[in-house]
């Protein structure tokens, strides 16, 4: 049977993508915060995690505001990146589990979330900014993956609350297939920042950390806040937290956390890392 | 912490809801469209034509012209999409942030820093 091993939290900026591409890594600007990855990497050698789910936002790649989901789940035997129009270069593609997908979809139909469907799928920097910091040196790719978008751009979006749930929902239906997988789920984005408007540039350290602290062990406590609350809390992008809830719901109550890292500021971003591994 | 705040929406803000993405429908279409450097090779090659093609409503296009990220977003921009089109220009969204907030890129940059303190 599949298994959750264990579940990152991580922020998809497109600069950290860009530095990455500039060999910028050991820059002091960059260093602080490419260096808290390096154990998450030697976890990740260690558990050998065969399958990746990645719950991130789509900005603008493959879906546009003529059809918006506010779930969308990857279901094709590959995914590629393309050119968001902004520079970031373009990596090779994903492999995925067109299979493991149909099984996720019938499952969280069962329990009552609808997902849309994709058997094509371009993914943008939510997706590919987080692969790329944890496998930085992979000539091919050390997992299948299955993409999972929530809308993040277009209000209303998905309550913490239903985020949440939907995170739980989708752990149970990971480990319900029964092939032998060892699986991890990246919660990508926030943390704190607001890109647009005169508020442009807020961050908020407090806050983030708060976040960090509380969805190790009570996640419903973030669950409680309206997507409202959230914006006024951590900017307009800030309810990019509802991806972190998702992979944290998915996790199962008990986690033990392996690696917490706060830096201030990535671009215009509070960023946060967290290893959690699930507890046996 | 005391998480507590109120449901107003904070000051320099903008709720991307869906009067916004109606409003803004047309422009970020036209963002959209830059995905492709073919496309942003026809923007450069004659701006407000490609505006025009898009359908931009006269607010809009003055606000593309003059580069003015807050008209943008006041005419329904959404700021995904306006990043497309500022990465045209090669501006990057400490430029954008810089802009509206009326401060220097450096200033920007100062206060993002600080942010960490």
């Amino acid at each position: 049977m599949a298994r959750v091993v264990g579940g990152i939290g991580t922020s998809h900026i497109p600069a950290i993508g860009l530095a990455m591409a500039r060999k910028q890594v050991a820059d002091p600007y960059w260093k602080p915060f490419f260096d808290a990855y390096l154990p998450v990497r030697d976890w990740l050698s260690e558990v050998r995690p065969t399958v990746a789910v990645v719950i991130y936002n789509d900005h603008g790649l493959n879906f546009f505001l003529d059809k918006m989901p506010a779930f969308a789940i990857g279901a094709a035997p590959d995914y590629r990146n393309a050119d968001e129009g902004w520079g970031l270069p373009t990596l090779r593609p994903f492999p995925g589990d067109a299979a493991f997908s149909w099984h996720l979809i019938e499952q969280l139909s069962a329990a009552d979330f609808d997902l849309t469907t994709c058997q094509e799928m371009l993914v943008d920097h939510g997706f590919v900014v987080p692969m790329q910091l944890l496998w930085p040196q992979a000539d091919s790719w050390p997992v299948r993956v299955i993409p999972i978008h929530v809308n993040t751009v277009q209000h209303p979006l998905p309550s913490p609350a239903r985020c949440l749930r939907f995170g739980e929902t989708l752990g149970r239906a990971l480990e319900s297939w029964d092939q032998d997988e060892r699986v991890i789920v990246l919660g990508t984005g926030g943390l704190s920042h607001q890109l647009d408007g005169r508020r442009a540039g807020f961050i908020n350290k407090p806050f983030d950390l708060y976040c960090l602290e509380k969805i190790v062990h009570e996640p419903e406590v973030l669950a409680r806040h309206t997507i409202r609350e959230l914006v006024t809390l951590a900017g307009t992008q800030g309810p990019e937290l509802i991806q972190w809830l998702i992979m944290r719901g998915a996790l199962g109550p008990d986690v033990r956390q392996l690696q917490r890292n706060y830096h201030v500021p990535i671009s215009n971003t509070g960023s946060g890392l967290l290893l959690l591994e699930k507890a046996a | 912490m005391n998480t507590q705040v109120s449901p107003q929406v904070p000051w320099g803000t903008t709720i991307f809801d869906g009067r916004a993405a109606r409003r803004g429908y047309a422009l970020n279409k036209m963002c959209f469209s830059f995905n492709h450097a073919v496309n942003r090779a026809e923007f450069l090659r004659d701006e407000d034509a490609y505006c025009q093609k898009y359908g931009l409503n006269d607010a809009q296009r003055a606000a593309v012209r003059s580069r003015d990220v807050l008209a943008m977003i006041e005419s329904g921009g959404n700021i995904y999409y306006l990043a497309k089109l500022a990465g045209i220009f090669g501006l990057g969204v400490q430029d954008v942030g810089a802009q509206q907030t009326g401060l220097t890129v450096d200033e920007f940059r100062a206060k993002l820093l600080a942010a960490g303190v």
